[in-house]
C-alpha cells in the first residue's frame, strides 16, 4: 500500500468517526497546550531573573564584611564579631590584578527635605565608578564626580522619583537639598531604573560614600563593589581580594564574597529543576490522552472487527493493517498537538497582553519536545489497538454471530 | 487447481470440541460452478473459510497449484488471497465510509497498485456491472443489489482464478439476488471458478456439481 493511501484511508476513517475523533483531539490538545505553557512560563521566569541580575552590571563581586559560608574548623572564639569593611580596604582592593574598579558602598536611612518637603529615603554613599558598575545613567546634570573617595563633598544625585517629588517639573540642578542635618547640593538627577532586586533605584539618593560615613557617624563600610577586568579574571580576583582583605584583618578570613555569576547560576538551576518539573507534571496529562488514544482505538478496532477481517480477506497482511491503525492514531495525536501548540500560543499571547511588563515568550524547544511527546505516545499507546486488530482471525471477525 | 485431503476442523467451545469439518477429501478442477448445500450448521461456512485461507484447518492438506498452502504463513497465506481468490459475502461487507468505487479499488489500493491504473480499471469495473452513475455514491446509499455488485466487482478487480461466496442472495430479494447469480455464472462462463453457498435447492440445482454437507461430512 502507498504511502499517501495508507493517510486518505487512516483520514477518512478520522473524520467519519467525529465524535471520537473530537474526543481525542481535545484531550491531546490540552496535554500539549499545557506542557507548552508551562514550560514557557517557567523558561521566561528565569529569563527575566537572569535580566534583572545582568543589570547589576557584568563581571559584579560583591564583599560583603563577616563569614556567611560554613566551610567546616573551629567555631570562631567567643566575642570574636568580623572586624568591619573600611575605606582603606576598598582602596586596598582598587589596586589589585584582575579588578577594573571598585566602589565602596554605605546605605542607610535618612530624612531628605526641600523647604516643607520632607521624605524619609534610602541615602546610598558610594563613588563615581559606581555608575558604571551597576548601569546607572543621568536624565540631567552629571553624577559623582571623579575624586578622592575618602574626601567627602556636599553633593547629591536624585532618584528620578525624588526628584519629582521634592522638585515637581522644576530644573533642581544647583539646588540645595538638606539630607539629615546637612546641606547638599544637587548635581544630577538619575533616569528612571524601576525596582533592581528589591532596591526601587529612583526614589534613592546618593552622595559620595565619605559624606555618607559622617552622615551616619559611621567608619565601617555595607559593603564593596568590585568590577572584574572579564569574566575569566573573576576567580583570580576573587582570591585576591581575600588575600588582601585576610592581611589587612590580621589573617582573618572574615569576609564573604559573592560572584553575581555564582548567584545567576544558582537561581539558573533552580529555574531550569522548576521548569523541568512543572513541565513534567503537565507531560502527565499527554500520557493521559496517550491512554485515550489506546482506549478509544481499541474500542474502534473491535466496532471495525469485520472492517479487519474484510481487509485480510483481500490480502493485507498484518504488517499492513498495523501500519493503517498506527497511522490513524499517529494522525490523531499530531493533529491534537498542532492544536495545543495554536492553544498555548494564543495562551502566551494572551498573558502577554495581560502581563506587559513580564516578557512572556513561548519556547520553541519545548514546542518540539511536546509535539515528539504527542507523536509518540500516539504511536505508543497506538501499538497495542493496532496489533489486536492484525492479530483478529479472519474468518471470526467476518461472521456474524 | 484445488485439492483437499483429510481435512479436519475442530473448533474448542468451552470443555467441549465441535466438530466442524471431518475428513473432507475433494478435488476442484479449474473453471467448475459448484454450490454447496446442507443444513444450518452442517459446516459449510466452515468449508468456505478453509478454501479461502480465512482459516486453517486442524489436519490435513490443502493443495492450490500444487502449492501446500496449508504450510504456509499468515503473510504467505495473505499473498495468495490477494492474487488468488476474491470473497463475496452474505452481509457484502463494505466499508461503509468510502464510496462505491473507493470499495472497488480497495484491493488494488492495498496491492500497492497506481492510482491512475487503478481509476482506469474501477471505471471499466463500474460500466461492466452497470454502476457507472453510482460510483460517487457511499456504501450505504446503495441498495442491497448494488451493494452486492460491488462487491463482485471488488472481488474480481485483481482478476483471481476463483470466487468465494457465501450466501451471496441471502441478503436479497428474489430479483435482486436473481441478478447477482447472473453475474457469477457470466463469470464462470468466463472461465471464472465459481464456489457458491446457498440455501436455496433452486439455486443450488443451477449448479454444474452440487455438494451436500451434513454434520461435517460431505455426502456422496
Ligand atoms: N469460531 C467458531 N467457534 C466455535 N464454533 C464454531 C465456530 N465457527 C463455526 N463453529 C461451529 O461449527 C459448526 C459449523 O459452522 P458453519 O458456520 O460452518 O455452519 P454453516 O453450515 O455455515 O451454517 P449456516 O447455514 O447456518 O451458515 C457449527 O456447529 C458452528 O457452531
Ligand atoms: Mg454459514
Amino acid at each position: 500500500m502507498q504511502s499517501q493511501d495508507i493517510f486518505r484511508f487512516s483520514g477518512k476513517a478520522i473524520i467519519s468517526y467525529r465524535f471520537r475523533t473530537v474526543l481525542m483531539l481535545i484531550a491531546m490538545a490540552i496535554g500539549v497546550a499545557s506542557v507548552v505553557l508551562l514550560i514557557s512560563l517557567g523558561e521566561s521566569a528565569r529569563r527575566y531573573i537572569t535580566n534583572q541580575f545582568s543589570s547589576l552590571g557584568t563581571n559584579l563581586i560583591i564583599v560583603l564584611p563577616g563569614r556567611s559560608e560554613t566551610v567546616g574548623g573551629p567555631p570562631p572564639l567567643l566575642g570574636a564579631t568580623p572586624r568591619d569593611l573600611t575605606l582603606d580596604d576598598a582602596m586596598a582592593l582598587q589596586r589589585l590584578a584582575g579588578v577594573a574598579c571598585v566602589s565602596p558602598i554605605v546605605v542607610g536611612s535618612a530624612p531628605v527635605s526641600r523647604k516643607q518637603l520632607e521624605r524619609e529615603v534610602l541615602v546610598v554613599g558610594a563613588t563615581a565608578d559606581l555608575a558604571t558598575m551597576r548601569k546607572l545613567e543621568v536624565s540631567q546634570g552629571s553624577f559623582l564626580p571623579r575624586t578622592d573617595p575618602s574626601r567627602g563633598s556636599a553633593v547629591c544625585v536624585l532618584g528620578s522619583k525624588l526628584k519629582v517629588e521634592l522638585f515637581g517639573n522644576n530644573n533642581p540642578l544647583g539646588q540645595r537639598v538638606r539630607i539629615g542635618d546637612r546641606r547638599f547640593r544637587v548635581i544630577g538627577v538619575l533616569s528612571p531604573m524601576g525596582v533592581s532586586l528589591g532596591d526601587d533605584i529612583d526614589e534613592t539618593v546618593t552622595i559620595p560614600v565619605a559624606s555618607a560615613q559622617a552622615l551616619f557617624n559611621t567608619a565601617s563600610l555595607f559593603r564593596i563593589l568590585v568590577e572584574a577586568t572579564g569574566s575569566e579574571a573573576i576567580a583570580k580576583a576573587k582570591e585576591n581580594i581575600r588575600t588582601t582583605i585576610s592581611q589587612r584583618h590580621e589573617g582573618e578570613d572574615d569576609i564573604t564574597v559573592i560572584t553575581q555569576d555564582a548567584i545567576l547560576a544558582t537561581f539558573d538551576r533552580i529555574f531550569r529543576a522548576l521548569t523541568l518539573a512543572v513541565g513534567g507534571i503537565a507531560a502527565i496529562s499527554l500520557v493521559v490522552a496517550g491512554i485515550m488514544i489506546m482506549n478509544v482505538m481499541l474500542v474502534a478496532v473491535s466496532n471495525r472487527r469485520t472492517e479487519v477481517g474484510l481487509l485480510k480477506a483481500l490480502g493485507a497482511p498484518r504488517s499492513q493493517i498495523m501500519r493503517i491503525f498506527l497511522t490513524e492514531s499517529a494522525l490523531l495525536s499530531v493533529t491534537g498537538a498542532l492544536l495545543g501548540l495554536l492553544v498555548a500560543i494564543l495562551g502566551l499571547q494572551l498573558l502577554s497582553f495581560l502581563l506587559p511588563n513580564f516578557p512572556i515568550q513561548p519556547v520553541p524547544w519545548a514546542a518540539l519536545l511536546a509535539f515528539t511527546v504527542a507523536l509518540a505516545t500516539g504511536l505508543l499507546f497506538g501499538v497495542l489497538p493496532a496489533r489486536t486488530a492484525a492479530r483478529l482471525a479472519a474468518a471470526e471477525a467476518l461472521a456474524r454471530r | 487447481m484445488i485439492s483437499l485431503q483429510d481435512i479436519e476442523r475442530i473448533f474448542p467451545v468451552g470443555d467441549e470440541e465441535v466438530h466442524a469439518l471431518r475428513a473432507i477429501n475433494m478435488t476442484i478442477t479449474a473453471g467448475e460452478y459448484i454450490a454447496i448445500m446442507g443444513p444450518s450448521g452442517s459446516g459449510k461456512s466452515t468449508l468456505l473459510n478453509i478454501l479461502g485461507l480465512l482459516d486453517q484447518p486442524n489436519q490435513g492438506t490443502y493443495l492450490l497449484d500444487q502449492e501446500k498452502v496449508s504450510e504456509l504463513d499468515e503473510d504467505q497465506q495473505a499473498e495468495v488471497r490477494r492474487h488468488k481468490i476474491g470473497f463475496v459475502f452474505q452481509f457484502f461487507h463494505l466499508v461503509p465510509r468510502l464510496t462505491a468505487a473507493e470499495n472497488i479499488e480497495l484491493p488494488m489500493t492495498l496491492a500497492g497498485i497506481d492510482s491512475a491504473e487503478r481509476k482506469e480499471r474501477v471505471a471499466v469495473a463500474l460500466a461492466d456491472f452497470s454502476l457507472t452513475n453510482r460510483g460517487g455514491h457511499r456504501a450505504d446509499q446503495l441498495s442491497g443489489g448494488q451493494r452486492q455488485r460491488v462487491a463482485i466487482a471488488r472481488a474480481i478487480i485483481m482478476e483471481p482464478k476463483m470466487i468465494l461466496a457465501d450466501e451471496p442472495t441471502g441478503n436479497l430479494d428474489r430479483a435482486a439476488g436473481y441478478e447477482v447469480i447472473e453475474i457469477l455464472e457470466t463469470l464462470n462462463s468466463n472461465g471464472m471458478t465459481v464456489i457458491m453457498v446457498t440455501h436455496d435447492p433452486e439455486l443450488g440445482l443451477r449448479a454444474r456439481r452440487c455438494i451436500q454437507m451434513v454434520d461435517g461430512r460431505i455426502i456422496p
